[in-house]
């Protein structure tokens, strides 16, 4: 791995302890100010195309017993991560969750705690997870298609992968970082990048060969994606310029998947510019489908309502369609999977929906 | 069938003894099953000793001892240490139904029917046949009588069986011994509830309860005050009913009407004697032993239209609130309950009847934290055992919504649940039980009133307390936070960019900005005399020796700015103030006032100050105002609202 520089990052750590620390000698109570990370507050940002923080700020102050245990963490955290450059390493978040048990008083009582004030420190830096050494849990996910990558591996040397050829059935797999000193993208024939929400599709579309069959890069979300994955679709995107096209089941949560890649998550809308793309559409299965398709489905819960409801009051679900689409699956009261198409049979999805569906788009001919 | 003639029916027309009636109606009087007949009998027994030390203002000593034989058959037997009773008078007092000197007069007192102890003796002739054994004696160098009784239920008189001297080691004193068919497997556990209830409410008094096997119980005193005695007084125009209006007349030695109902009745004077004969329409110089039936009724009429003065007080004892909360504390030892709360109300007045209530609520502790709460009611001093469904101390309890209060309570009526003990003390001249044995509370309006006035006042200081205690647990956070968590924030801070550890100091005013007043009170057992500095200078009791209650009061300014303002320490009636430091600018019966010093940011003052008159306990946490200070700004004391 190229040894990146990371100066930069210590002076913006740095300079947190020099805020608190001044805060002290002018005898305030010290505080620190970050923008409120709720749905209320993001605003779209015209000039990079992604919803990004507004104005609301919140400040953390030793006032309060939470707000000086929360300075407290805040300074361990910065000094750890201070410590990790030095000496060179990485951890992941859960980690770093374990490494608080020797903090004493600042220790953390949940990872949940610690995966914020990680994030927080993002926002208050302005610099990213990876600036930190810190890397998440999970790992990406998996890509299958006409594509060349070429990653710099553990013993720092170059390897070329084709994502058909040289991989198996389950894919190429996205490492958790897929910045420039990591990955580069060598070369692309195909038409598009279609994401899909379950595993059980992505396979389905493999086994199907709708990857050679259409031209298709097929890329699995897992679910709510890693940010990796979301930054790999952005990279693939920008670099490529193929339309990317989100396939997922048709419930409200579906849709918060569609949001976080295409208009950025409202938990990381800091680093919107680096991880949403823009030029993403919603294939499916939208509400509309349901009924068009006759597809078999389940009656929406209590919270599946309540999620569409706040979706209503969503800054980045405002346009006409999702008004209408969210508004049409509360009036029908149902919801669907992906994989109810194969209620037609298992060639269905990649002989006739997908087809379908993508004439529509305008995305192919026939 | 032959005719029957009224002649015929004339024949079995005969008087009815009341000690036959009662032969039939045990159950009026409480005897209704074994089990309530041994509870009914110690009752009495203790009540009628208790009345007899009070009347002779000796701190009463009881003593109960219950022997069981097989055959159900039970010995009761309780001794006081009251003044005993002359020889003449033994037959009467245990021997015969309503007879009693509390009947006639006008004041608070646990029996006035004259039934209770001599219902015991009957109870026992009826069920085992055995005569009653009564001992007395009446002062030091007297021996003491022993007089075997029976009574003759035909003429409602006592028979003396047998008539003794014998020698008895107590000065003076009543001992009783009568045999009754009773339950005391069942029972005697509601004997030793009922002792510890009475108890409670007589904390001048000691009880010892000596069980069957040997098991000897003591319920200590725990002040050497005896209750107010008290006033009698004359009846009262609101609560005379028509037919005593027109006994007395026919009975008054006075000519005129007027006269007669100045006399005769209490808180009547002219203007209002006047006002009623001219609402009644009669000349005052009616002959009382001359009028009529409707003029009796005019003016019994008129009495209701008139304004009359409360009749006066003097005539209830209450036990107070440092006294009830004392015995409380005393008596739940074992539960260690969280707080103790005690409110008692003025007197007040129904039909013209004073009467006064005064309650405590015992929280937390050992207590069950579920099912219903325990409520404990008395009258006069004396436990009410039966029938707590249908009195009006339950009716009130159930229609106040606890729920605000922190208490379980569906639908906000009924008895409320959790870990609570209620009480209730009535104290009146006439208590409205519901029926002749005396174990509830008719509903009385105004009784009822008082009672929810009283609770929802209990319920306010416990409201009080939690949220004092909840503000304090807040303060003690920010403690925390500055002696613990902002010096690591400064250390890391400055550690990380290599500067010296900044000073804390005026970041801790800043961050508390509060006043913050805290006091703790120790006991002090001592010989001296506390010296008096009372302004006021009415208490003359010379009291040597006792208990100090020693409170001392902290104060820090975590203010940015000094601070001056005037402290109040609210004290007990019956405590005697010693010492203060600072000096005090005023004591009065009810507190005592400081004006403090300013005091500087992060400076603070200690005031101390002694009390005597109390019992170790009696005390055990100030209520602390201040005045001239934003309230918002202590923790630890309210605003002062005046005296």
């Amino acid at each position: 791995m190229v040894n990146k520089d990371y100066s930069n990052v210590i002076i913006k750590i740095d300079a947190i302890a020099e805020k608190i620390y001044n805060d002290f000698q002018k005898t305030e109570i010290p505080y620190l100010t970050l923008p409120t990370r709720t749905k209320s507050n993001i605003r779209f940002d015209e000039k990079l195309n992604v919803w990004k923080y507004g104005k609301n700020t919140t400040s953390r102050e030793a006032k309060t017993l939470d707000g000086a245990y929360m300075l407290l963490r805040t300074m361990y955290m910065a000094d750890f991560i201070k410590e990790m450059i030095k000496i060179n390493k990485s951890s992941t978040l859960r980690e770093m969750y374990y490494i608080s048990e020797g903090w004493d008083l600042a220790k953390f009582h949940s990872q949940q705690e610690s995966n914020l004030l990680a994030e927080d420190l993002e926002v208050i830096t302005s610099c990213m997870r990876e600036d930190f050494k810190l890397r998440p849990e999970e790992d990406g996910a998996r890509v299958i298609g006409n594509l060349t990558i070429e990653e710099i591996t553990r013993n720092n040397t170059k390897k070329k992968i084709h994502c058909q050829d040289d991989v198996g059935d389950a894919g190429y797999s996205i490492p958790y970082n897929v910045e420039s000193e990591k990955i580069t993208i060598k070369g692309v024939d195909a038409d598009f990048i279609i994401a899909i929400e379950t595993g059980g599709m992505f396979d389905r579309l493999v086994e199907n060969s709708f990857d050679t069959s259409n031209r298709a890069v097929l890329v699995h979300l897992k679910g709510q994606p890693a940010r990796s994955t979301r930054r790999f679709i952005k990279r693939l995107n920008e670099e490529t310029n193929l339309p990317v096209l989100i396939f997922t089941d048709c419930d409200p949560w579906s849709f918060r998947i569609f949001a976080s890649v295409a208009f950025g998550a409202i938990k990381t809308a800091h680093i919107s510019e680096y991880l949403a793309t823009p030029q993403s559409h919603y294939l499916g299965v939208t509400p509309s489908d349901i009924e068009n398709y006759d597809l078999p489905t389940d009656n929406l819960s209590k919270e599946d309502i309540n999620a569409l409801k706040s979706e209503l009051t969503d800054p980045r679900f405002q346009d006409s369609f999702w008004k209408g689409e969210i508004k049409l699956q509360l009036k029908i009261g149902k919801k669907s999977e992906q994989q109810a198409l194969a209620k037609y049979g298992l060639d269905y999805v990649t002989d006739t929906y997908l087809p379908e569906k993508l004439t529509e788009m305008g995305i192919l001919r026939k | 069938m032959t005719k029957i003639t009224a002649e015929d029916l004339a024949k079995k027309q005969k008087e009815i003894s009341v000690a036959e009636f009662f032969e039939r109606n045990k159950h009026i009087l409480g005897f209704g099953n074994q089990t309530r007949a041994l509870i009914t009998s110690v009752k009495e027994g203790v009540d009628n000793g208790l009345d007899a030390c009070e009347e002779a203002y000796i701190l009463p000593d009881i003593y109960v001892e219950i022997k069981n034989h097989e055959d159900g058959e039970c010995k009761l037997i309780v001794e006081d240490n009251g003044p005993g009773i002359v020889k003449k008078q033994i037959p009467h007092i245990f021997g015969r139904l309503l007879y009693g000197s509390r009947f006639h007069a006008i004041r608070q007192s646990r029996g006035q029917q004259g039934i209770g102890i001599s219902a015991v003796v009957l109870y026992g002739q009826l069920t085992t046949g055995k005569h009653a054994k009564i001992i007395s004696k009446i002062s030091e160098d007297r021996p003491a009588i022993i007089t075997d009784l029976a009574i003759d239920t035909n003429k409602n008189r006592a028979e003396v069986i047998a008539k003794d001297t014998t020698h008895w080691d107590k000065p003076h004193g009543t001992r009783v011994e009568i045999s009754i068919l009773a339950d005391y497997k069942r029972g005697k556990k509601y004997v030793y509830d009922y002792l510890q209830s009475t108890s409670i409410v007589n904390p001048h008094a000691q009880i010892i309860y000596k069980e069957h096997n040997g098991t000897e119980h003591i319920f200590e005193r725990t002040t050497d005050t005896l209750p107010r005695s008290t006033v009698e007084i004359k009846p009262h125009p609101y609560g005379v009913e028509l037919g005593t209006l027109i006994k007395m007349a026919k009975h008054t030695k006075s000519r005129q009407l007027n006269s007669f109902i100045k006399t005769e009745f209490s808180s009547m004077g002219d203007r209002t004697t006047n006002a009623a004969l001219e609402e009644a329409n009669l000349e005052k110089n009616l002959k009382p032993k001359e009028m009529t039936r409707e003029q009796f009724l005019a003016l019994h009429r008129s009495f209701k239209k008139v304004r009359i003065m409360a009749p006066s007080t003097d005539c209830l004892s209450p036990i107070g609130e440092t006294l009830i909360k004392r015995s409380l504390k005393h008596e739940t030892q074992e539960i260690s309950p969280e707080f103790i709360i005690t409110s008692s109300r003025p007197p007040s007045v129904y039909s013209g009847n004073p009467f006064q209530i005064e309650v405590g609520l015992v929280y937390g502790g050992n207590l069950p934290k579920e099912g219903p709460v325990k409520i404990l009611r008395f009258a006069n001093r004396v436990p009410l055992l039966y029938q707590q469904g249908g009195c009006v101390i339950t009716t009130a309890i159930s229609s106040i919504d606890w729920r605000r209060y922190g208490l379980d309570q569906p639908s906000g009526k009924g008895i409320p649940s959790g870990p609570a003990i209620f009480i209730t003390h009535i104290s009146s001249t006439l208590i409205p039980f519901t029926s002749e044995s005396k174990e509830a509370i008719a509903d009385i309006e105004e009784i009822e009133n008082e009672i929810k006035l009283a609770f929802r006042e209990c319920a306010r200081k416990v409201q009080h307390h939690i949220n004092k205690k909840v503000r304090r647990v807040k303060t003690r956070e920010k403690f925390d936070l500055i002696t613990k968590i902002l010096p690591e924030i400064a250390k890391k801070s400055s550690n990380m960019i290599n500067k010296p550890v900044p000073s804390l100091d005026q970041i801790i005013t800043k961050i508390m900005d509060v006043v913050w007043i805290e006091d703790i009170i120790e006991y002090e057992k001592i010989n001296r005399a506390p010296i008096q500095t009372t302004l006021i200078g009415e208490s003359n009791e010379e009291k040597s020796g006792g208990t100090i209650t020693k409170s001392k009061i902290l104060v820090v300014n975590y203010k940015q700015k000094p601070q001056k303002f005037n402290l109040y320490a609210i004290i007990p009636e019956d405590a005697i103030v010693g010492e203060t430091n600072p000096k005090a600018a005023k004591i009065t019966k009810n507190y005592i006032k400081w004006s403090l010093d300013s005091i500087a940011p992060a400076n603070k003052i200690d005031i101390t100050f002694e009390l005597a008159g109390l019992e170790k306990g009696d005390l055990d946490e100030n209520d602390l105002y201040i005045e001239n200070i934003n309230p918002s700004f202590v923790i630890g004391a309210d605003k002062w609202e005046g005296d």
